[in-house]
């Protein structure tokens, strides 16, 4: 479904990835694993093409096409969605009107099962939101647009544990099926989501990839430091 | 009567005062030998329904002045001319809040004046509905001068919705007097919506004086192109607790010259005053937000915000905040700021599916936020379409 190929992204001419290559077919979760900096955060905004991020070599495959030029609601429009971890404040706009322009699934069901203040829903987006609230708006919005292929940015963050709960059984059953990328540098999402392969990121390269629980234990019990090797 | 004739004098000595802030205009461009169209019409369809009242006056002529049936004995209207015959005791009101001297302007209207309304709610009344007002320039080169005197009666809450437009081929001076006088205990809202044409020139003069325990919201909202527009009204909390909201959402396009300011001078003890300013300037606008609150009473408070959006490079937005403390006991605040929308906002909404274009105008739209204005919500739906209309048509 994703494919990227031999990536190399810049941004502000410094080169923060490096050769990376992954594929995640139809119907798979896949995990990126990482120490804060070491690119996650860049590889989610190269693959939906915001500004600031230069592709120098390699492209971005999506359903068999090459989006790698393509602008970022035409990668949207034909199927990727992503959660962001920092997104910016929209002075202005309700959360309920944005939702009204983009949401294409029911929202009953994934307000119900994320537990969403309807509150939340009259207030503009991002602003003065707590991480609990950002996490919870996100997933709201990417669900609702029922996209093709889900990028999720540490959607286990920043997140109290009863939060934690309520979003890790969120995703156990809204990704079934589902093909994703979720980027997190705890892991704790592992605990609620069968992925079927992950990456290890480590100074803007692909460090390691294989089984995720593997991976998830080795990096608790000898932390990034391995991927030196 | 003598106090007319001293008014007019006042005024002969200043018509050729040219006005503090704004460019000076030639009069002597604008015709103002118009024919006079009779008989009054019928209100619209619906409007006893939705409105309390109507005034619509075109050019010189007022075309409607009515009050709706559950309403007659709760409000009055009527044209200007015929509230001075009908009130000696007008003389009470007439210059009162808005200086006959100011200017140029204030003196034409005094010397050659062409209707305005008489609107005046009854003491104790609460009118649930609207109350309508509506000034229209339809032939070419007219100059309209109108005074304008409301009258909330103590005890009475009412909301005054007013439209000022032009035909849009047209060019015209409107210079518009609105003396607004805010018994004890009375509650009203103005909301005044402009809606001019690039050949148009706008120097509206008001002012409000308000007694105890009163309150009053004064929304102002322009949505089009406009020649230029200077006015700087002002808002005196003479007696205690009274409080005034003065909020502005501005658009200005094309080479539209726009210099707006609220005065709010706190008189009265624990008087409140706030202005509350969104200016977006598009193409080559230039836009003067000017807001002064002078603390002249113990426990009072005033606050002035003003946020501007600058979509162009030729376009320009002047924030000028002035607080004037003359008491150790009054609180007295501002905050202002002018930029661009940050790219990382419209990258968000394209993120979601958005074309850059619809990013860019949801975001001005709720820039444009009327829910500051404290509105009634059907009327608040109705200009929030408007809005809507005027920055999807714009970007």
């Amino acid at each position: 479904m994703l494919r990227v190929e031999k990536l190399t992204v810049g941004v502000a001419n410094e080169t923060i990835l490096r050769d990376i290559s992954l594929e995640i077919p139809k119907g798979e979760v896949h995990i990126l694993f990482g120490p804060n900096g070491s690119g996650k955060t860049t590889l989610v905004k190269t693959i939906l093409g915001l500004s600031g991020y230069k592709v120098i070599s390699g492209r971005i495959l999506f359903l068999g096409k090459d989006i790698t030029n393509l602008s970022t609601n035409e990668r949207v429009r034909l199927g990727i969605g992503a959660a962001f971890q920092r997104p910016p404040e929209v002075r202005g706009v309700k959360l309920k009107d944005l939702l009204r322009l983009t949401a294409r699934n029911d929202l009953e069901e994934i307000i119900n099962d994320l537990k969403v203040d309807r509150n939340l829903l009259n207030r503009e987006v991002n602003v003065k939101f707590s991480g609990g609230e950002i996490k919870k708006s996100e997933l709201l919005q990417v669900f609702a647009q029922n996209p093709k292929f889900i990028i999720l940015d540490e959607p286990d963050s920043g997140v109290d544990l009863e939060n934690l709960n309520v979003v890790g059984r969120f995703l156990a059953k809204h990704l079934t099926n589902k093909s994703a990328l979720i980027i997190t540098h705890i892991g704790y999402i592992l605990k609620f989501v069968r992925a079927k392969k992950a990456y290890v990121l480590y100074k803007g390269r692909i460090a390691m990839e294989g089984d995720p629980g593997r991976i998830y234990e080795k990096i608790k019990r000898e932390g990034y430091a391995f991927a030196l090797d | 009567m003598r106090w007319i004739e001293k008014c007019k004098e006042k005024a002969r000595r200043a018509v050729n005062k040219p006005p503090v802030y704004g460019h000076d205009i030639d009069i002597g461009l604008y015709d103002i030998s118009l024919e006079l169209r009779e008989g009054k019409k019928e209100l619209f369809p619906g409007a006893e329904k939705r409105f309390a009242g109507s005034y619509v006056q075109i050019d010189h002529s007022v075309i409607v002045e009515e009050v709706s049936k559950q309403y007659k004995g709760e409000i009055e209207i009527m044209r200007i001319e015929d509230a001075l015959e009908a009130y000696d005791w007008l003389e009470d009101y007439w210059w009162k809040a808005v200086k006959v001297d100011t200017d140029k302007f204030t003196a034409l209207a005094e010397l050659k004046l062409h209707g305005g309304y008489f609107i005046r709610i009854l003491p104790g009344k609460k009118v649930e509905l609207p109350i309508h007002a509506c000034m229209l320039i339809y032939h070419d080169r007219t100059l309209q001068n109108v005074h304008n005197i409301v009258i909330a009666e103590p005890n009475s809450e009412a909301h005054i919705i007013s439209g000022c437009a032009i035909r849009p081929i047209s060019r015209g001076l409107h210079v518009g007097i609105t003396e607004f006088y805010i018994k004890k205990g009375a509650k009203l809202v103005y909301t005044m919506i402009h809606n001019w044409s690039e050949d148009t020139h706008v120097r509206p003069r008001s002012a409000a004086i308000l007694e105890k325990n009163s309150t009053f919201i004064n929304n102002y909202i322009n949505l089009r192109s406009v020649g230029s527009i200077q006015a700087y009204p002002s808002f005196v909390c003479q007696e205690d607790n009274s409080r005034v909201s003065v909020n502005s959402i501005v658009f200005g396009d094309k080479d539209s010259i726009i210099d707006l300011g609220a005065e709010i001078v706190l008189k009265g003890l624990k008087s409140r005053g706030e202005i509350i300013s969104r200016a977006v300037a598009m193409d080559n606008a230039q836009i003067v937000m000017r807001g002064r609150i002078v603390g002249e009473s113990n426990e009072s408070k005033g606050h002035y915000e003003c946020r501007g959006l600058l979509l162009s490079d030729t376009a320009m937005i002047h924030s000028i905040p002035e607080l004037i403390g003359r008491r150790q006991g009054s609180e007295l605040s501002h905050e202002a700021a002018i930029g661009k929308i940050s790219r990382d906002e419209i990258e968000y909404l394209m993120s979601r599916g958005l074309e850059e274009r619809d990013a860019v105008s949801l975001i001005v739209k709720g820039f444009l936020d009327i829910e500051l204005m404290n509105l009634p919500e059907q009327l608040a739906n109705r200009i929030k379409v408007l809005v809507d209309m005027t920055t999807e048509k714009a970007i």
